[in-house]
Order: C-alpha cells, then structure tokens, then sequence
C-alpha cells in the first residue's frame, strides 16, 4: 500500500499531499517536515530508498520539486521509482512542459491527475496513455458544463491573469529523462 | 431568473478563485498568517451564499488550505453540498475536499450515503468515478456496510473504468467490513481473469494486500496465480504476483518448489530491474522456505547471487542498495554463498551513499567467520581512520564491537587482539560510545580468563594515559573507559606488574575532573589495590614501602573527601579512615595484608541478564498479596501474572522436567564436577553457583591451556595489525602440520576420508590462538529450566496474527476460497444487514491450527543447535509420513473412484475446482527426494503447465503424463496422487456436508478414526440444528451473536424444499418474549411475519437471516413460531404452516473471541471471575477433537494448549468474559471454568455437557 503521497519544494514547502491513511492536520505537516528533513539532505547521486519513520520513502527529486511516496513493504521499491515517473511524465503530457508553478496554481488539476493514477493507495493505473485520456476526458466534460455561470468568472480570471509577469516562466522539470532502470512495457 | 442568475455571478466575480488566493499567499510573505486568516473569513461568507459555483469555489480553496496545514473541518457540511452538486465540476471539487479531510470521525459522513449511492449508479461514468476515487478516501464501516451491494455489482460494470475502481475500492470495503469479503470473493477472483488489463491488475493488487495479511487463506489461489504469471506480460501484475508468492512459499514448500523454474526463466529473460528484483527475492524466499537443504539448489543460490553481484556492481545507487539488501537475506541461509563477494561488499563500504554503507555494514555482520574476523575488522578500523562525520564513524565502531561479540565472542580467536582492537577504539576522538568499548572491556576480562594478564596490563596503560581520553568529557564520552579499566585494574590487581605504579596514576589530581561515577570506581579500586600493594610488601622485612603507600593514599585521598558528588565523597572518606587506622597498626608493626585483601575477597560473577527472571518464588511467598492494605487504586501491571489455576500449572513444569533424563543430568553432572575439581584455572564454585541449574546443553569447554606459539605480551602499545600477521603464521604452521598428519591418515585409511582432505579451509579447521572459557552466565540456583522465556514477545507470526484479527475479524479462520457457494447471498439484502455468521468455521480452523503448530515445531528445531538431533526428528517424521501413505493406499480403491464420478458429474465452475485442486496441483510438481531433479528440467515445465490449467478434467490421465519417467519416481508420485486424491475426497466430502449441514455425521466418523492418530483430520462438525420439519419442508438454524450489537443475535435457518412443488410466500413468525423479540422492519406490528425473501423450487435450499433482539442473556430459552407458505403445484396450490420453538442457549450469545495468553492470565488474576466446573466421564476421543468440538459448537478459541490441557476463552455479545480449563486424563474430561456472570457459567456448561453426552 501507499500510505502517502508528498510533493513539495527545495524549501519543504508542500505542493501537494494525499494521505492515504488519516492524520490529523497538525500531524500531517508534522510528517511533511520530518520526510523534508530526511530527504533534502541527501545528495543526488545517491539511492533513492531511505527508511522514514513511519514507512519506507521512495522519492525522485526534479528540479525544484520532490515526490515522495511512503510506502509499506508490500510495495516493489523500483516498481514506485517507476510509477514516480510515469506519474511525472503524465503531469508533464497534461500541463505542458510542467513546471513547479503548474503545481502551486493547479494544485487541483493535479489531484485529479493523482487520482487516475492511485486510488486509494493503491495503483489504479500504469499506462501512461490511459490516464491522459481519461484525464482529458474529464477536463473536457468540466468544459461542457462550464456554460453561462463559467463564462463570466473565467473572463475575470483571465483579466486578473494579464498584469501578471510571474506566470508562466518555464522552471521546467526538464531533466525528465533521468536514467530509470524502467519497466520497459508499462 | 436568468437575469439573476447573470447579475448573482457578476457580483461574484471578484471573488477570489484558487489561483488567487495561491497568488495572494505568495505576495504576503511577512504576514501569511493572517492573510489567510482573511481569506479563510472570506470563504464563510463564500460558503453562505446560495449560489453553488460560490460554494465550490470556496471548498476549493479551502482544500488547498488544508495542505498548508489548516484544519478545514468546519466545513464539512459545505462540502457535503458541494459533493451533491449535479454538475460534474462541482461534484469533483466536493469529493477532491472530502478525501482530503473526512476521516472516521467526521460526523457529516452519515449524510452521505443515499449521495454516493446515488452517484455510485450515476449513468455517467465519470461521476462514478469521482465517486469511488473519493469513497476509497474516507469509507467508514457504516459506508461500507451500506453501500457494499452497490460496490459489488459495479465490479461488472460494462466500462472497464469503472469495474478497476471498483475491485480497487472493495480492498478497502473488507477492511472496514469484514463481512462482505465472503460474498464479494468470487466475483473478485472472476475479476483475476478480466479481459481488461488494468482490471486484472487492479484484482491482483487487492488479492495481492488480502493475502500478505492473511496468507493462508489464499493458498487455493496458488494455481491461478501461477498461470497469470507464466502468461501476463504487464510488469507490474507480474511484480504484485512474485511479491505474493514469496509470502505464500513458506506456507507451502511445495509450492516454492514448483515456483522456483519459472522465477529462474524470468531472471534470465527479462530485461525489466523491477521485475528481475522481485524474482530474485522470491526465489531468496522460496530457498529459504526449503532451506533444510536441496544440494540441486545451491545453481539457484549461485544464479541470485550472481544476479545480485550484478545489481551490486551497477553504477545506480538504486540496485546497489537493493541488491545489498536482498543479499542480506541470502545471508541468513546461505552465509557461504555470500561470503565469497566479500571483496565487493568490502568496496561498498566506499560509497560516498551513506544508506549503502550502513547495508553493507549489516552484511559484513553476518559474514565474518573465524577466519576472515580479523581482516574484516581490519578493513573497518581503516574505515574508522578515515570516516568523515561523527555518526558514521560511530556507527561503525558499534558494528565493530558487534560482530566481534556476536554470539559469545564465538568468531573470536584471540582475545589479546581483541583488546587491542577495543584499546584502539579508545583512541577515536568525539564518540559517544565510550560505554559501549567499557562494557565490553569489563565482559572480556571477566568472562575470559586467560586474557586478564594482558588485559590489565593494557588498562594500566590506559588509566597511565588517561590524560589522553579525558578531553571528552561527555555523556557516554570516550572517558567512559576509565571507567572499565580502573575497574579492572583493581579487581584483577594481582595481575599487574607495578601496582603501585597504577595506584598512584589511579589517585592523580586530574582525576577530580573525571565524572562522579567514574571517581567513585577511582576510589574503590584505589583500595583494591592498596591491598595488594601491602600483600606484595608483606614479607619484606622493611615495612618502609608499604608504609609510603599508606601515605600517599593518605595524600590523596581528602581531594576526593571533598567531592561535590556524594558517592565519591562517602567511599574516599571510608576508605580514608580505613588508610588511616591501617597506618597505625604498620606504624606499630602488625602485619595487615591479609585483613584487607579480606575485604576484597571472591570473585564477581557475570550473572545473565535473565536470571532474575529465573528465580523461582519460593514456596509460600505471594509477591501478589497485600502487606499492608491495599490503597485504593492501584494496578502494578509488571508484577508476575498470579498462577489461576494454581493447582494445574506446577504439573506442567513437572512434567518439562521429566522429559531430561535426570541419570544423564546427575551424570554429567558428576564429570563436571571432576573436571572441574582438577582444573587449576575453574574457581571453585560458591555452593550457590554449584546450585545451579544445569542446563542439558551446556557443557563446559575445557579450559585454559596457553598456548605459547603466541607470546603472551606485545611490546609497546598494542597494534592489533601485528596480531594479524602473528595469526597468518601461527595459521599457516597449523596447516602445514595438520596436513602432515592427514597425509598419514589417508594412507591409513585409503579413500574413506575424501571430505576432509578436499577443498578450502574450512570454518573447523581454525583452532584458537589459546582456548578460552567464557565464563558462563551465573544462573539463580534452581532456576527454572522454561524455554518460554525466549520466544519472542515480537515474533512476527504472532504480530501478524493481532493484525489478522484487527482488519479481519471473524475472517482470519476461514478460506475464502472455499468454493461452498451459497446461491443465497446475491439476492439477499439481509446480508449487508446483519453482519455475518461464522457458521462454517469449522474444517479450517483445524488445519490453520495444525499448520501453526507444525510452525512452531519448525521454529524449536531451528532453535536447536544440535544439528543431529533435527535430522531424527526428520527422519522420524517422513517415517511417520510414509507410514501414513501406506495406511491411505490401503483404503479401498472403490469408493475413490465412485467418488469421481459423482465429481465429474456434477458441473463444478472451472475456478472453484481449480481452488480445491490445490493440493492436486501442487502434486503435480516434481516431489522430492526422489524427483527433485526434474524441477530444473525444462520439459517437465510444459507439462505441468498443462495439468495445471487443465486441473480437473485431467485426473484421469495424470498417470500417463508421469509414465515416461523413471518407474521409480512415477510409483513415487502415484502413490502421492493416491494420497492427494483421497485428502481432495474428503474435503469434497466435508463440502457437501455443508450444504446440507446435518446428517451423516456419523458414518463420516467411522471411515476417518481409521487414520493415524497425529494427523486424524476432524470429523465434519455442523452447528445447525433441526428447527422443525413436515413432508414439504425442512428448517435447519444456526444462532449466532453479534459484534457489534450487544443485545442482537442473528438466526439464519435455511428451508429446504422437500417437496415436488413449489413453496412461496413465506412467512416466518414468532411469538416474542419479554426477553427476547424478532426484529421487523419498521412500521410493522409486533405479531407481524416476516416474508422470507425467496422462493424454493423443488429440492432447492436456501437460507434466510433473522435478527433478534435480546435483553437477558444469561439464561436459555425457547420461543414458539410459525412458518406459513404456500405449496404451488402444477394443479393445485395449498397454504400449509409448520410450527416450531426456536431454542436460544447461552452458547448463541458466546462469540468466538481470540485471546493472548498473557491477556487471558490478568483477566483471571482480575479475581472478578466467579469459578464452577464440570466433569466429562467416558470421552474416548482424541483431545484436538474435544477442543475443536468445543471451540466450533460453543464460540470458543484456544488461548494455549499444553500437552493434554488447554486454556479456552470466549466472551458473550455483552461482553462477559468465558474462561475454561480443560484437562483430560484418560477418558475423564474436567473443565474448569469461570466467567463473571455464575448462571450463564452454568448454563454454557451444561450445554457442553450435552453436546458431549451426545456423543
């Protein structure tokens, strides 16, 4: 089982959490800071295995972002190693060249991304293609709904988006293509 | 209304969205708090409005807050608005809110069932969906016993979408409530064979989690598996259903056997990490389940450790540490497959990765041998030198001081170098384990006595030195040492060369700066020492040395009088007195010396850490009774739970004690003594240590003969290295005269002692520098000889049987497989509605039980380290095995084959027979000794495949399959097929037993009390009783309790038609009591019937659940009823009742409750239990049955079972507690029981009485 899901950033700040197993807030953030605390002082050269306190991590460090996912034993370590990326690779196909702002601003999008991947910690699906689609699928049914009460919020948010030099810089997560020892037919 | 709408959103607009609120936190760096302290009051208003984009909006970013830390808890009511949106939007971002922060107790959940139900059937997938993903976030046992139904029939939904969500979820439905996983099983192992991929996949992964807690229930799954694996291609299926067979294997060694060739191709086919990985740990996993020793597999072995050489030796840091890992396990079994990778383990110890120098570290721990010790430890003091950090270096200087005292110094040679490795240790700078090289200087000088000469001299150096190590003066500093090495120095005093020498280093001024407990040891040894010093001086005719000691103890010691730490202070100013008066008495001459050696007389002992728990009370002392009274509340929760049965438990030990030969005992006893009497180098037993208990095992090494070849005394400060060298040629002339003499043996005896002479040195040939004794672990005379002591509190089996139980419950003794299908469940509500019976609990529970126990035998065995005595035992037992096989093959052939064919008629679903045909399958593979070859044979392989998959229909022809082989082996597995056929008859047997559930118990019995006595399978046992019967229909009932719901018990009778009509409109009445009343639904009068939710075509049975509530439950009782139904023939239709009276023992109200023998002990030594007890006379049954009858018709479980007597326990659904002794001696059963309830007591026991009197 996967216990939890961590992203967040160089600094500990979170991006996204999904705890498969309940804690409350305080013991949330608790656990984010210990799992930062853990993995930012690892080098990146070194094995991306390291026993936490309360499970066993498994993490990819891209750019400015890590992911974390906490699991038991019954998890196979290169298997999540893998699906970390699948799960990347997914998040770079649906935003586009997928940066840490995608994640600060979307974080909801990427949940629902999440959710096509790992249901309830445990893996939903593997193949890339399928959850793009099925992603899509869904955005594009949010579309058709959008209708009259969308229309109006979305042309203020696109006012509110114009004087705004900070959105899309590209801090891509462009070292995409790390040697991962891959489950070739995923 | 449109205009509203338009006007209400354009006064939303400016409403923050996420991506605002996002940005705002970011541009409120300095004061984000109480930014978001106004955002969060903007989101109340938000969540006011009317409008419910506004309110989505609002939960929206609410969840991102959430993530940031706030509790958001508040609005769970607005989320659970959001969620019940119709539009697709809305709901997602409702559902997205409530997985991230609904939990089991968030009260709001009860409301929205009837939502996700509706959303469950919710023509459009994706609002399933979203459904489910959230559901799977925060089900609760109310959800999921609600919606269940609507889950299981989602698992064939025509959208593969959904149907993976939904097998996903259900993992987490049986979590939350256990009894749905029996009904919902078929439809998920159907699920295993999906066309859709991601379907199957998800079906592993959740047979895959149910199984690693539960393995043995999932045993039947094996075949299946085993096809999946050998035809999937998805990696990640592949990787869920290896990891799964490496938690099966140690169930069934057969099962690894047949695994281990498909595992090795998939080793060398694929080209996927991953994959490779978890084939070799199962493989690990599977050589260790079958580690008595197959010599074919030592090319497994090679083949993982080559692959993990591989692994090791890639340039990623993932396979390196992986591969280390798994290399561990390896280790563990096959410690001389791994020691020859010494060299790259020894090279990972190089890695700038700290997590794979810590496992390689682990590694090394297991690999040292007594010849490799020293180089080993030599590469790590390297380390040490150059480690960088404080952590490291610690970390490896703990893993020196370990493996050098792993089990009792056993690898050690030669313990001079040993202290010198501990000398140099003292040298590091910063450690914080100080204590650690202390405690281990003192265990080696006092358990090994040879080395106390050289050990005191290093510790005089030491102490001599000591301004080197005091730098550090912190906790568990390096200082520590002194500690040791004052100690030892004084104790061992006459070893020292110039004691006075060390007595005036010991009383240094410097020493005042060392920590208290360190000066206080300073000063006690001082005194040792000062005697020894006035020994040595004693004969001389001039006093005049030993006076001048006198004086500077006198000098000295006042600095120490002053001491602020009061332990130092007491004993400086005693032994200052002491000095003083001793200096009068030289002063006029009296001879002294040997009055104060006096005071330091004996010798200290080690004393193993488990002996206080080893004292036995002596007879009359009750450590649990009060001196004084008791105040008012107090629990002592350590004390030793008080004996219950108190008159019972002295025969057990008793009869332990038997089993040694007490001749053996007193003999060895005797040599021990003589052995000892002559041995100059044993001190004479105190009589307390003469007292001690003698274990069998232990057996003294003779002691002490110093060998000279290695000079005693190194000049200068020790260097281990020199040590090194002195062993490599002290090795080297063993060798060459041990080979000298063989030479002269194998001409002697010619050809006879092949093993010897070949090969590497071995582990045996390696004699120590100088024998040693290690000084055994003093022991409390009459110490108890129980090995209870070391089972693990933490053993895993036992662990894992509370987290069986946890998630489980009521689950953990069933096979889920168990193809008995009851047509019922489908279409009956009533079964979400009333939690489960454990009516059928009865075959398996035995199995599970005889399997554990054979477990713990295992473990025992591994325990012993007499190696010859396991092989008896195993001998014995295939003995007992084929004994057994001859006895099954003796049964007539006949009734097998008549058997048969009733099976092949009768239309079995392909998985259900593939379940029971485990055994069969199993079979299938090659079996050892005999075959054991053809498992690395790759034509056998096809072969098995295809029995496999063709399990059932192949029977016939299975002994063609085998002809082609050897006759040997082909007679071997017939007569293997014979046996499985015959078990797989029984079990077929025991499963049509159940469906009807009464009947034939008896002849049943006849046939199976011919088998052996140890593995005489149960006979079939049924707790249905007959409730009444006419010429149309027959109603058999089961009573069972319930869980959750003290005052409810369920009733489920199945009606059979006996008829050649058809019966309809059931209806099932009783007259309810004061006590006890029918449960009807809601709005029905209180003499209304229940209509029985089906009906029964001719020949047809089907059962129905009936709830009852109870009030009182201690007593039995009876209530009147009628079944009213409608007989529908071609031509005529007739209404017709049956009457009959519903009898509720106690034993309905008893739940089969697990209960730990250490739990069980407070709960009697509670003293609120009210005693009574019952006596069984003629009972010529076997006692496993007797408990087994007990267990499964009267709700109770084993607690602990020793020999012919056994602790039960049960709890009644409003919670007393049952507890029974049951002892039997020949043919007499005497059950003594308590409960806090006297008259249910008596009731439970009469019913016992009955049940046995029947019988």
């Amino acid at each position: 089982m996967i216990k939890a899901i961590l992203i967040f950033n160089n600094h500990g700040k979170p991006r996204l959490i999904r705890f498969y197993q309940y804690f409350a807030e305080d013991m949330q953030q608790q656990i984010i800071r210990e799992t930062f605390h853990l993995v930012s002082k690892r080098d990146d050269n070194v094995c991306n295995f390291l026993e936490g306190i309360y499970f066993t991590l498994i993490y990819r460090h891209y750019a400015t972002l890590y992911f974390v996912f906490c699991v038991d034993s019954s998890e196979s370590e290169l298997g999540i190693l893998d699906l970390i990326q699948v799960f990347v690779e997914t998040l770079d196909k649906c935003f586009e060249n997928v940066c840490e702002l995608d994640l600060i601003f979307h974080m909801d999008k990427v949940h629902y991304i999440l959710q096509e991947v790992v249901m309830g910690g445990m893996v939903l699906e593997t193949n890339m293609n399928e959850i793009v689609a099925q992603v899509e699928l869904q955005n594009r049914m949010e579309k058709s709904e959008g209708g009259l009460s969308g229309a109006p919020a979305r042309a203020v948010s696109a006012v509110k988006n114009m004087n705004l030099p900070e959105i899309p810089r590209n801090i891509n997560i462009g070292d995409i293509n790390i040697k991962v020892p891959s489950l070739s037919p995923f | 209304m449109a205009l509203k709408i338009v006007k209400g959103s354009i006064d939303r607009m400016f409403d923050k969205n996420l991506q605002d609120l996002v940005r705002g936190i970011r541009n409120h760096k300095e004061d984000e708090a109480k930014y978001i302290s106004t955002c969060i009051d903007e989101i109340k208003q938000e969540l006011k409005q009317d409008n419910i984009a506004v309110k989505a909006n609002a939960v929206c970013k609410l969840t991102y807050l959430q993530m940031l830390g706030y509790d958001v808890s508040w609005a769970a009511f607005n989320i659970v608005e959001v969620m019940s949106s119709s539009k697709f939007t809305y709901k997602r971002i409702g559902y997205l809110a409530a997985s991230q922060c609904f939990h089991e107790g968030t009260d709001v959940i009860m409301l929205t069932t009837n939502q996700i139900r509706k959303d469950l059937s919710s023509p459009n997938q994706y609002d399933t969906g979203v459904a489910l993903t959230g559901l799977s976030c925060f089900v609760t046992p109310d959800l999921a016993r609600d919606l269940a139904n609507d889950i299981m029939t989602l698992m064939s939904h025509t959208k593969p979408y959904i149907r993976k969500k939904a097998v996903l979820i259900m993992y987490k439905v049986f979590l939350k409530y256990p009894e749905s996983l029996r009904p919902a099983f078929p439809r998920l192992k159907e699920k295993l064979e999906d066309p859709d991929p991601g379907v199957q996949s998800a079906a592993v992964n959740v047979i895959c989690e149910l199984a690693r807690r539960n393995p043995k229930n999932y045993l039947s799954l094996a075949p299946l598996f085993f096809k999946l694996m050998t035809s999937s291609t998805n990696n990640w299926v592949l990787i869920k259903i290896i990891k799964l067979f490496g938690a099966l294997t140690p169930l069934e060694p057969r099962l690894g056997k047949k695994l281990i060739e498909p595992l090795t191709n998939l080793i060398h086919s694929t080209s996927a990490m991953s994959l490779l990985y978890e084939c070799v740990n199962t493989v690990i996993a599977v050589l260790i389940s079958l580690s008595s020793g197959m010599p074919n597999h030592s090319a497994s072995i090679q083949l993982c450790v080559q692959k993990l050489r591989i692994l090791i030796e890639d340039s990623d840091q993932n396979l390196k540490y992986l591969g280390l890992l798994a290399m561990s396990k390896i280790l563990k079994t096959h410690p001389k497959s791994v020691q020859s990778h010494k060299d790259l383990i020894l090279q990972c110890l190089d890695d700038k990765d700290e997590s794979i120098r810590l496992r390689a570290l682990d590694l090394l721990y297991g690999m040292v041998s007594k010849k490799n010790l020293m180089e080993i430890v030599k590469k790590l003091m390297l380390h040490v030198d150059k480690a960088e950090g404080t952590t490291y270096r610690d970390e490896l200087l703990t893993k020196i001081i370990d493996i050098c005292s792993q089990s009792n110094y056993q690898y050690i040679t030669n313990f001079e170098w040993y202290i010198s490795i501990l000398v140099e240790l003292t040298r590091l700078e910063g450690t914080r384990h100080g204590h650690l090289i202390a405690s281990q200087m003192l265990d080696v000088a006092i358990r090994v006595k040879a080395i106390r000469g050289f050990a005191v001299a290093q510790m005089a150096t030491l102490l001599d030195n000591a301004h080197l190590l005091t730098g550090n003066t912190q906790r568990n500093g390096i200082c520590e040492v002194l500690y040791a090495a004052a100690w030892i120095c004084g104790e061992f005093s006459e070893h020292l060369e110039d004691p006075m020498q060390t007595l005036e280093a010991m009383l240094r001024p410097k020493v005042a700066t060392l920590p208290g407990h360190i000066q206080a040891v300073y000063v006690q040894n001082a005194a040792k020492l000062f005697a020894t010093v006035l020994q040595k001086h004693e004969g001389e005719t001039d006093s005049q040395a030993a006076q001048e000691t006198s004086q500077l103890l006198i000098d000295r010691l006042p600095l120490f009088v002053q001491s602020a730490n009061l332990e130092v202070q007491e004993r400086a100013s005693c032994i200052l007195q002491l000095v003083k008066y001793i200096q009068k008495l030289q002063q006029k001459n009296v001879e002294v010396a040997e009055e104060v050696t006096a005071l330091f007389a004996g010798e200290l002992n080690p004393v193993a850490p488990k002996a206080q728990k080893k004292v036995p009370i002596p007879e009359g002392l009750d450590l649990d009774a009060w001196i004084n009274e008791p105040p008012s509340e107090s629990e002592s929760e350590d004390e030793k739970p008080k004996v219950v049965f108190a008159k019972e438990e002295p025969k057990h030990y008793r009869s332990r004690h038997t089993e040694v030969d007490e001749k053996e005992l007193a003999r060895r006893r005797e040599v021990r003594k003589q052995e000892q009497a002559n041995n100059p180098f044993y001190i004479k037993a105190s009589p307390s240590s003469q007292k001690v208990y003698d274990a069998p095992g232990v057996e003294h090494i003779p002691v002490v003969q110093i060998d000279l070849s290695v000079p005693l005394k190194v000049p200068g400060m020790p260097m281990s290295d020199q040590y090194l060298k002195l062993e490599e040629e002290r090795r080297q002339k063993e060798k060459a005269e041990r080979k000298k003499k063989e030479k002269k043996k194998k001409r002697e005896k010619r050809g006879k002692g092949r093993k010897a002479d070949s090969g590497p040195e071995s582990e045996e040939d390696i004699t120590p520098a100088h024998q040693v004794d290690i000084v055994t672990e003093e022991m409390p005379e009459n110490a108890l000889p129980s090995d209870d002591d070391d089972k693990d509190p933490n053993d895993p089996h036992k662990a894992l049987d509370i987290d069986l139980d946890n998630l489980l419950s009521g689950f953990s003794s069933r096979p889920l497989a168990d193809s008995e299908k009851l047509p019922v469940r489908t279409h009956r509500p009533e079964v979400l509605k009333s939690p489960a019976e454990d009516r059928d609990s009865k075959s398996v529970p035995q199995e599970t039980k005889k399997k554990s126990s054979k477990e713990k035998k295992e473990k025992k065995k591994d325990k012993e380290k007499d190696r010859k005595r396991s092989k008896e035992e195993k001998k014995k037992k295939k003995k007992h095995k084929e004994v057994e096989e001859e006895l099954l093959e003796s049964q007539p052939e006949e009734a097998v084959q008549s058997e048969e064919t009733k099976e092949a008629a009768a239309p079995p679903t392909s998985t259900s027979a593939e379940a029971s045909d485990l055994d069969f399958w199993l079979s299938s593979a090659p079996v050892p000794p005999a075959a054991a070859q053809e498992v690395t044979a790759p034509s056998s392989a096809a072969a098995v495949d295809t029995s496999s998959a063709a399990a059932p229909e192949s029977e016939p022809d299975e002994p063609k399959d085998t002809e082609p082989e050897d006759t040997k082996s082909s007679k071997h597995k017939k007569k293997k097929q014979k046996k499985e056929k015959e078990e797989k008859e029984k079990k077929k047997k025991k499963r049509h037993h159940h469906h009807h559930h009464h009947g034939d118990a008896g002849g049943e019995d006849s046939v199976q009390n011919g088998t052996v006595e140890e593995e005489e399978p149960l006979p079939p046992m049924s707790n249905y009783s007959l409730l009444a019967e006419n010429s149309y229909i027959k109603m058999v009932y089961d009573i069972q309790g319930n869980h959750q719901d003290e005052s409810k018990v369920v009733v489920s009778v199945i009606f059979e038609n006996k008829s050649d009509s058809f019966l309809k409109s059931m209806e099932f009445n009783v007259l309810d009591s004061l006590n006890s009343k029918l449960q009807r639904p809601e709005g029905a009068g209180p003499h209304d019937g229940l209509t029985v939710p089906f009906q029964l075509p001719p020949g047809v049975s089907n059962e129905a659940r009936f709830v009852f509530s109870v009030q009182s439950i201690v007593m039995p009782q009876k209530l009147k009823g009628t079944l009213t139904f409608i007989v529908k023939s071609d031509e005529s239709s007739t209404h017709e009742k049956l009457d009959f009276k519903l009898h509720f023992t106690c034993t309905s109200y008893l739940i089969t409750t697990p209960c730990y023998s250490d739990a069980y002990a407070k709960l009697l030594e509670s003293g609120d239990l009210k005693g009574s007890s019952l006596r069984l006379e003629g009972i010529n049954m076997p006692f496993h049955h007797l408990l087994a009858r007990i267990c499964f018709h009267h709700h109770f479980s084993v607690v602990e079972r020793i020999d012919s007597c056994a602790s039960m326990y049960s709890r009644s659904i409003q919670g007393h507690h049952v507890c029974l002794l049951v002892k039997t001696s020949d043919q007499t059963v005497s059950i003594d029981a308590k409960c806090d309830e006297p008259s249910l007591l008596g009731n439970v026991l009469d019913e016992i009485k009955q049940t046995f009197s029947k019988c």
